[in-house]
């Protein structure tokens, strides 16, 4: 079973689209869309949800206002500011709770309660290109890493269960959290970049944690043409730093065509970025054994 | 006032915005980069930077002579970061969120308080600008907790100065981002019209709103994607502060870490118009606008 | 060497051993004197926000496993099974609870003195 992720350190670099277009590509595989904060896989692949799951993540403070005595114990306990005082009536805000347990576990009327809480959906689902297993958080709600590895998960099981041996994956923004765990058992990450002084510093950032945990990554430049001497010092960088170069794609608004029309830039036909991409797919099989 | 440039999106160009709003902004003015796990505002603005000054979170330290194995603080911890392996106690630091917990409940003083580096915190100056900026650790999973150790710098150079301040937001609308607009007066969402963008844009307008705080949109790229936007903002009132052109020049002058507001006259027309919107915005919503 | 500890997916020996250690499905325990196998399962775990790799180390601890195999092993699973002196064969993917057994008696399975993930 191999696992490929597609990833940027920065958003907006085209890694979605080019996800799209590798699901197009490849044989026999599950596709999965790890941006659980802010998904947009599911616009290029419009998937028929099969299966429909709500994701309930940690816990929340709730006060119970019978038992209170208004003593303050939680308010002062609390590291996050998440108690809220009106004169002597103390409530939890929500979005700054971070479910820790030390107001329930020091109240001393044992009045706080703490239930579970819904942040979400999680969908398996059929598109053109095969199954994809994705989700959608709840606006605001905590990204924990743990939906990402949920999701990675049902797709290892569909993969397994249908003798599928690649798990395609478009991983989330940032180096944090949802990164991490989106990383956890991947073979190989592909990196995506764009050839401009935060695509280059994010690409540095983003590669140091995938050699923090031993991943085995490779470099696409997307809109490279913008600016070629940035381009050259990024490829030098991976040639520095032994990161196979996997493409130079050009910077093409036939992308957001694609986008509009809702479909993977390479099922518009003969284009020079869809050729480029097709190439780069081909190494990647190659690296990712 | 506290300004907050936020995107439901990676790369619609928030970083840009924020970038040419700070160079025309004519008030005592802070920037803040709370996108501590890429920051990138520096390589626009080019601050000369002071040293990096460490951020830490209290986390547990065990002497484990005290310990009597009583198993309460592990008990009491929602994050797996103290663990009972068969009758040894184990800390793990990078799991803890810092609640404090577990060094109340010990009843032996086993338990005290120790630090995690989060990461690193600078200040310095760009022109006239106050620049701060924090850098997340690699490897490490939580920003919240650094970005509000960031906010605190902020809120401190803030009653020293009480000038305005622009912040450049992490994407998306989880956590981080809600953190970085909480305390702010006003929220300018920057797009672009593509249908990921829309997309995520109504994602940010619906994690927002409940925040109360007025709320405005740059479309960047215009021209590049649909009309859906114009009309979904058309639908809910949401107020178009700007609109910058889809233009190669522009695409090549921001990928050579140029501050778009200086390319041309008419671009650099547009963040003037931005940045009185703005104080209308806020104005609107009765919050004190400071003028040069 | 009494009890050895296998991650799988499902109960039986001929199951295929599970290759994550933190969010395995579950473990068969194998006494090698008696050859007794018990599957314990380790569902909740796998549900967990943050740690889950810590929390079934916890639980082999308990089930009184001395070795542990599986296909990986994080680091900070590796760190809470070093605590209580439990051995780690990994890299053992792709293959039956029963074919690791016999390999690790073999002798053709080594400890590892680091986490491979």
């Amino acid at each position: 079973m191999r696992e490929i992720l597609i990833i940027s350190g920065k958003g907006g670099t085209g890694k979605t689209s080019l996800t799209a277009a590798f699901s197009h590509l490849a044989d026999n595989k599950i596709i999965c869309d790890l941006d659980v904060d802010a998904p947009d896989l599911h616009l290029l692949l419009q998937p028929c949800h099969e299966q429909e799951v709500a994701f309930y993540a940690g816990n929340e403070a709730r006060i119970n206002q019978d038992g209170c005595t208004g003593c303050g114990t939680c308010a002062q306990m609390c590291r996050y500011n998440a108690i809220r005082q009106e004169n002597d009536r103390f409530t939890v805000d929500p979005i700054r709770c971070e479910g820790c347990k030390v107001c329930v576990s020091f109240c001393p009327e044992q009045t706080i309660e703490f239930p579970e809480k819904h942040c979400g959906t999680w969908y398996v689902s059929t598109t053109r290109f095969g199954t994809m297993v994705h989700a959608q958080l709840f606006p605001g709600e905590e990204n924990s890493g743990r939906l990402v590895a949920l999701l990675k998960n049902e797709a290892k099981k569909l993969a397994r269960e249908n003798n599928i041996d690649l798990i395609l994956s478009d991983g989330a923004p940032g180096i944090g959290c949802p990164v991490i765990s989106s990383l956890s058992g991947a073979n190989f990450a592909v990196l995506v970049t764009e050839p401009t002084p935060s695509g280059r510093h994010d690409l540095e950032r983003v590669a140091s944690l995938c050699d923090h945990f031993r991943i085995r990554s490779g470099v696409i430049i997307n809109k490279a043409d913008l600016n070629p001497d940035e381009a050259a010092m990024i490829e030098q960088y991976c040639r520095e730093r032994n990161y196979p170069l996997l493409a130079r794609l050009p910077h093409d608004p036939v992308i957001t065509e694609a986008m509009v029309q809702e479909r993977a830039v390479t099922e518009l036909g003969e284009t020079e970025i869809g050729r480029e991409i097709r190439q780069a797919w081909t190494r990647i099989e190659e690296l990712a054994g | 006032m506290i300004i907050t440039v936020a995107s439901g999106k990676g790369g619609t160009g928030k970083t840009t915005v924020t970038a040419s709003l700070a160079t025309v902004w004519d008030a005592p003015l802070q920037v803040v980069d709370l996108d501590v796990e890429e920051p990138n505002l520096h390589l626009f603005l080019w601050p000369e930077l002071g040293s990096p000054a460490k951020a830490w979170m209290e986390v547990p330290e065990l002497d484990a002579e005290k310990c009597t194995g009583c198993g309460n603080c592990v008990e009491l911890c929602q994050f797996k970061a103290i663990s009972m392996m068969l009758s040894t106690l184990t800390l793990y630091p990078d799991m803890c969120h810092g609640c404090g917990g577990c060094i109340a409940v010990c009843r032996e003083n086993a338990l005290q308080a120790g630090r995690r580096e989060l990461g690193e915190i600078r200040q310095g100056r760009a022109g006239k600008i106050d620049f701060l900026m924090g850098t997340l650790r690699i490897g490490e999973a939580m920003s919240p907790p650094f970005m509000e150790q960031v906010k605190k710098q902020m809120q401190q150079t803030l009653l020293e100065t009480n000038q305005d301040v622009i912040i450049d937001a992490p994407p998306g609308v989880s956590c981080p981002a809600i953190c970085s607009v909480i305390d702010s007066d006003v929220i300018v969402l920057v797009t672009d019209a593509t249908p990921f963008g829309f997309h995520d844009f109504k994602l940010a307008w619906e994690s927002f709103s409940p925040l109360g705080k007025p709320m405005g949109v740059v479309i960047n790229r215009a021209g590049l994607g649909t009309r859906d936007i114009y009309d979904f903002c058309k639908k809910k009132n949401i107020p178009i502060l700007a609109e910058i052109p889809f233009d190669r020049s522009i695409a090549e002058a921001y990928s050579r870490g140029r501050v778009i507001a200086g390319v041309s006259d008419e671009l650099g027309t547009v963040f003037v118009s931005l940045r009185e919107k703005i104080r209308d915005l806020a104005a609107d919503s009765g919050k004190e606008v400071s003028h040069a | 060497m009494k009890k050895i500890a296998v991650t799988s997916e499902d109960p039986t020996l001929d199951d295929q051993v599970d290759p994550r250690f933190g969010r395995a499905g579950g473990f068969l325990v194998m006494d090698l004197e008696t050859m007794e196998a018990r599957y314990i399962d380790n569902g909740a775990s796998q549900t967990m926000s943050q740690g889950a790799g810590i929390q079934t180390a916890e639980n082999v601890a308990k089930a009184g496993a001395e070795v542990v195999l599986s296909g990986y092993v994080g680091p900070k699973a590796f760190q809470a099974l070093a605590t209580a002196g439990i051995k780690v064969g990994q890299d053992c993917d792709n293959m039956t609870v029963r074919e690791a057994i016999e390999k690790f008696q073999k002798g053709e399975i080594p400890f590892a003195d680091k986490p491979n993930r």
